[in-house]
């Protein structure tokens, strides 16, 4: 099977710091990797860089094209990367206000995608819009009010919604809980567990948060200082954390 | 001296109109793309068509004749000061008379009566960039137009539907040229948008944001807009009261304060050669020379 991205020696620095280096992983269709570690170890540098929002200074980012195949994303032209941003993959920020038009309303958020890939019929975007509102569990009479009328979870589902509209195969997530309290937290996890499982959608979830990692990911990538300092299944590294860094995350959860 | 001979031919000196006509020929060549060029200050505020202006001085010639409107009107206070800073400078023949002008510069409405090869309008814009309230980095709606993702444009015709259940752009109706830019047509009526594809060359000049875009003659100018619910060139469902005119753009004048209301033709001067020719509305007189 041909893994749907494939990063190679990707590195990132700033000056003479290390954003981040040495980073290599398959990722397979359907799968879900977690990338954990604490502030400043570059989890969402590399997030960046695979995204194409930064561009590594050195290695390759190869993603499964549908047309093409394996491609690195880092030497595509830009019309080319920011098409495939646009379809087959999708950004989840940590603050759904960067990821939101705050003066358009949650229908033509949704929309906005669907028109950016040429839908030009008013009826369908409106209905496609309902409907993911729907699933993410937003009601129809909120179609037409501004994010800024919405809690902080909404919005973040809003965000999901509008992400996912486009059916694309490879979601990047930014500590997609972060700022929430617990119980929406629970219930946007539900979600995407849901949304995930139900699309096939491959993806990859920074967070410095082990129960995200450990509801979600099937994979975990461990990062410190820049650098991977542990990889393996989810239960496996959290579990029976090898390296010290990852013993030390492991333990410091607290408990209630 | 004269007064006339106090100035450059039409203010400008001609190493500025050489640079703005190096703008005008590149912004012809790319029908829709706005190209920078180097604005100067003139002689009157942002607001009242510096970018027209000096788009005109770069365009006129010593046997031209030019002519002013400010919302289709020759009389108005925009119109009036624009026309004399040009009899001021270039000493020009100006005229009110759409068909007698070879340039025209105008602010909000393109002339009734279609132009023809050979004549130049000139538009005032104040923001030449349609993407603008929805995207405010430069350098993104710059990356946009280059790409050709206009997606976010029917963003905002999507808002208007599901806020007015129609599109509610009146003015300012953004357009395709030619299939490649979408391109501001300036504050005029969306009723003027379908006039667009003319024989005369099209020019706007934008003074504060030092931007110039044309659109040249017999081109393609498409007004977006969704599959079920198609561009409306509307206007007010009357006739003009002066010379009973029932396909011009209409001016709504407010006559008393019980509500009264009268609907006159934008262009006074179609509307003059209207009733010259005979044609009178219900609140009509007949046309007199002498009588403005």
């Amino acid at each position: 099977m041909t893994p749907l991205l494939k990063v190679r020696d990707v590195a990132k620095y700033y000056g003479g710091r290390i954003g981040c280096t040495d980073v290599a992983f398959d990722l397979y269709p359907g799968e879900v990797m977690g990338i954990v570690g604490e502030s400043g170890s570059g989890k969402s540098t590399l997030l960046n860089c695979l995204a194409g929002h930064l561009d590594p200074d050195s290695g390759e980012v190869l993603f499964d094209t549908r047309t093409e195949g394996l491609k690195d994303t880092v030497t595509m032209s830009e019309p080319e990367r920011r098409m495939l941003s646009r379809t087959d993959w999708a950004f989840v920020h940590q603050n759904a206000r960067d990821g939101l038009r705050m003066g358009v309303s949650a229908g033509g958020n949704v929309g906005e995608r669907l028109m950016a890939v040429g839908a030009r019929h008013y009826g369908d975007i409106r209905s496609q819009a309902i409907d993911w509102l729907g699933r993410v569990e937003i009601d129809e009479d909120r179609v037409d009010d501004r994010p800024s009328a919405f809690s902080g979870g909404m919005q973040q589902r809003l965000q999901i919604a509008r992400n996912l509209v486009t059916g694309p195969r490879l979601v990047f997530m930014d500590e997609p809980t972060g700022g929430l309290d617990v119980s929406v937290q629970a219930r946007l996890l539900d979600l995407l567990r849901g949304l995930v499982r139900q699309m096939g959608l491959s993806a990859i979830i920074v967070t410095h948060d082990l129960a995200v990692v450990r509801l979600l990911a099937d994979r975990l990538m461990v990062m410190k200082s820049g650098r991977v300092v542990e990889t393996g299944l989810t239960d496996q590294v959290l579990d029976d954390p090898q390296h010290a860094y990852t013993q030390l995350l492991v333990s410091s959860v607290l408990q209630v | 001296m004269t007064e006339t001979g106090q100035y450059n031919f039409a203010y400008l000196d001609e190493q500025t109109k050489r640079m703005i006509r190096r703008a005008l020929l590149k912004a012809l060549a790319i029908p829709g793309y706005q190209v920078p060029f180097a604005s100067r200050e003139m002689p009157m505020p942002y607001g009242w068509g510096t970018g027209g202006v000096q788009v005109s001085a770069a365009c006129l010639t010593p046997d031209d004749t030019f002519k002013v409107i400010d919302q289709g009107a020759d009389d108005t206070t925009n119109a009036v000061s624009i026309r004399k800073f040009f009899e001021t400078t270039a000493g020009v023949a100006v005229t009110e008379h759409t068909d007698a002008a070879s340039v025209i510069q105008t602010r909000h409405r393109i002339p009734e009566q279609d132009l023809t090869e050979g004549q130049i309008l000139v538009y005032q814009v104040p923001i030449p960039e349609p993407l603008r309230f929805l995207e405010p980095r430069e350098t993104e709606t710059r990356k946009m137009h280059s790409l050709e993702e206009y997606g976010l444009m029917h963003v905002k015709l999507y808002e208007d539907i599901a806020r007015h259940g129609h599109i509610a752009t009146a003015y300012a109706y953004p357009v395709k040229v030619e299939g490649r830019y979408v391109m501001d047509p300036s504050p005029i009526p969306k009723f003027d948008n379908p006039k667009m594809e003319m024989a005369a060359i099209q020019l706007f000049g934008a003074g504060r944001e030092q931007r110039i875009y044309a659109v040249p003659p017999y081109c393609q100018v498409v007004s977006l807009d969704f599959e079920d619910h198609p561009f409306d060139p509307s206007k007010a469902d009357h006739p003009c009261a002066l010379c009973g005119a029932d396909h011009t753009y209409l001016d709504e004048v407010i006559m008393d304060d019980a509500g009264g209301r009268m609907f006159v033709c934008s262009d006074t001067d179609y509307c003059a050669s209207r009733r010259a020719q005979g044609h009178l509305g219900t609140e009509g007189v007949p046309f007199k020379e002498d009588v403005a």
